[in-house]
């Protein structure tokens, strides 16, 4: 259950966005889609607690954001909330299992089974024990959903997934994207400018 | 996985940053507390062996020379003196007690001293194996002597004449060993001992081969050791000796003083440039974490939006820095320990001193501490960098 009512947030009184509500059941995947400057990155900050909304309502699974202190939002954050970056991060001194388990620590959990059948379902186990710069983009791609859903999250925000793949890679990562979020039972929210993706998805908002 | 399992993974991800701070640490903290341990040991080891020696009396020439030699056994003598002249100096009513000493021939290197008995009970010397000697040419062996020279009772020395090892030997007879000291680490351990009159036989004969001008009937000793009976004869006492007779009198525990003072200058200096390479290091080691902290903004931020808090990554930032200047306070204790190795093996092979010591000093726990605050002082901005981080405007830059 994720509802937002008339968030509005703005950068130092100078941009001003102000967004439309959301209005997501249970086992719902969202499309947001807008062109650049529309405030896509700002409202999946929004979901996601890195923001605080200048005013109105963003309750994610009964918890209204605003009123969590940032503490608060850490925590609701690795219990919740699994992010897949446009471009991949990861903690570049430790391996890919190593990030996994980093995830896991931060979550307070521990499960190495769970580490193991990510990396499987995703093809890329047999790369556990390569530092992240030693994997090719497809495979950072994918080993950055797999931080993105190490720790069960109810919730997925993607941000700009498939920007700079072309039409093959781009359906694949979709797809990869969407049955990962079933298989782990997770909603998946997908914030983009590429229309190519609209096709995967039945409900979509247009910012 | 932990956040101090992070920081060390961090750490070694960058080898090279990382030991170039490790390294002037070590260096820094090597050199203060290898400056810290000789001092210590060679102060103990001098005031050990002073053993409540209030005055020392022998001929005119360098007062410390005069000490260095009779006391510390570690220069030359600065010449003879009559025995009929130091004694009257003995028997001065201020004079609690008085040993004679003799030198004048080595075995192998190591001094043999003609003296009284009790100079063995001023150094609280026991005999290991069998007793003191009660002829003349009969020698009590000090541990390291015997040591390093494989001595056994019974062993006949052939000495040479001289303190180094380089004299004529003598080709008349030798020493007989009667007895081994047990080691009583003081300056006895490198000696070896003997009565006044085999001093004086040994070379009257060998006078008599060479040179018969030389007045036999005179007898002569090194230096004489003293201790008052009442310790404020200290001031009056070694100024009247040195004004009214030809010998010369000379107070240990002020010649040390003036030593270390001399020495303390150049300890000071050197342990002020070692503090500077301490500064230079935890600047490094800012410099290093700063420029870190650049490179590795976004991983600092996935780091957050995986849930860590704040405090936890600031915590991962500090123990980075503190697990490099402990590191470098352990290897830098190490590193000085073997120095002092180093070091005694040098003095042992030229002066037969060694230094043994490997408590840690009550100074060293303030090193640790110096490289704690370091750690933490560096790795304060920082840590506060990140605590501060806006996450969602470094990864919409992205």
């Amino acid at each position: 259950m994720i509802i937002t009512k008339e968030v509005e947030f703005n950068y130092d009184n100078q941009i001003f966005f102000k967004f439309q509500d959301i209005d997501l059941k249970s086992n719902e995947n969202l499309l947001i889609i807008g062109n650049s400057g529309v405030g896509k990155t700002t409202l999946m900050h929004l979901l996601a607690g890195l923001l605080k909304s200048n005013s109105g309502s963003i309750k994610l699974f009964d918890k209204e954001l605003s009123q969590l202190s940032s503490h608060q939002l850490d925590r609701f954050r690795k219990n919740n909330i699994g992010i897949v970056f446009q471009r991949p991060h990861f903690v570049n001194s430790l391996t890919v299992k190593e990030n996994l388990q980093l995830a896991q620590y931060i979550a307070n959990k521990n499960d190495n089974n769970r580490i193991e059948s990510i990396l499987k379902n995703l093809n890329i186990f047999d790369k556990s024990n390569k530092k992240t710069n030693q994997l090719s983009q497809g495979e950072k791609q994918r080993a950055s959903i797999a931080l993105a859903i190490v720790n069960s999250p109810k919730l997925i925000l993607a941000d700009e997934p498939t920007s700079s793949l072309d039409d093959t890679n781009c359906s694949k990562v979709i797809k990869l994207l969407k049955k990962q979020a079933t298989d782990f039972g997770a909603q998946l929210i997908v914030i983009t400018h590429d229309s190519r993706l609209k096709e995967h998805f039945k409900k979509s908002i247009e910012l | 996985m932990n956040i101090f399992k992070l920081s060390i993974k961090n750490i070694f991800n960058k080898p090279l940053s990382s030991s170039i701070s490790l390294s002037l640490l070590i260096l820094g903290i090597g050199i203060i507390s290898l400056l810290l341990q000789l001092n210590t040991l060679i102060k103990d080891q001098m005031d050990n062996n002073l053993r409540g020696i209030d005055m020392v009396v022998g001929a005119k020439g360098s007062p410390l020379q005069l000490i260095l030699a009779s006391v510390y056994h570690i220069d030359s003598p600065t010449g003879n003196i009559s025995l009929k002249e130091a004694e009257k100096v003995s028997k001065n009513r201020m004079v609690g007690s008085s040993i004679k000493l003799l030198y004048g021939d080595n075995y192998k290197g190591f001094r043999i001293v003609g003296t009284e008995k009790k100079f063995i009970d001023l150094y609280k010397g026991t005999i290991k194996e069998g007793k003191k000697w009660n002829n003349p040419y009969e020698v009590l062996v000090g541990s390291k002597v015997y040591e390093k020279l494989k001595i056994n009772l019974g062993d006949v020395l052939i000495s040479s004449h001289g303190l180094r090892e380089t004299g004529q030997p003598h080709e008349n007879g030798g020493f007989t060993v009667v007895g081994l000291l047990k080691p009583s680490n003081s300056v006895i351990d490198q000696l070896i001992i003997t009565s006044p009159e085999s001093i004086w036989d040994i070379h009257d004969t060998h006078d008599h081969e060479n040179d018969d001008e030389h007045e036999h009937d005179e007898k002569k000793i090194t230096a004489m050791l003293i201790k008052f009976k009442s310790p404020m004869n200290i001031i009056q006492f070694p100024r009247q000796i040195n004004e009214n007779t030809n010998l010369q009198a000379a107070v240990p525990s002020y010649e040390i003083s003036r030593l270390f003072k001399l020495f303390g200058f150049g300890i000071e200096t050197l342990s002020y440039l070692a503090y500077l390479i301490i500064i230079v290091s935890g600047f490094s080691l800012f410099i290093n974490l700063f420029n870190s902290m650049r490179e590795r903004k976004y991983e600092m931020a996935l780091i957050r939006t995986l849930g860590a808090s704040r405090f936890q990554l600031s915590t991962m930032i500090i123990f980075e820095s503190l697990v490099l200047t402990i590191s470098g306070f352990v290897l830098g204790i190490l590193f000085s320990r073997f120095g002092v190795m180093f070091v005694s093996s040098l003095m042992e092979e030229s002066i037969n001193y060694n230094l043994s010591s490997f408590k840690i000093l009550n100074e060293e726990y303030w090193l640790l501490g110096l490289s704690i605050l370091i750690g933490i002082i560096s790795s304060l901005i920082p840590a506060i960098q990140v605590y501060k981080m806006n996450i969602s405007k470094i990864l919409a830059d992205a």
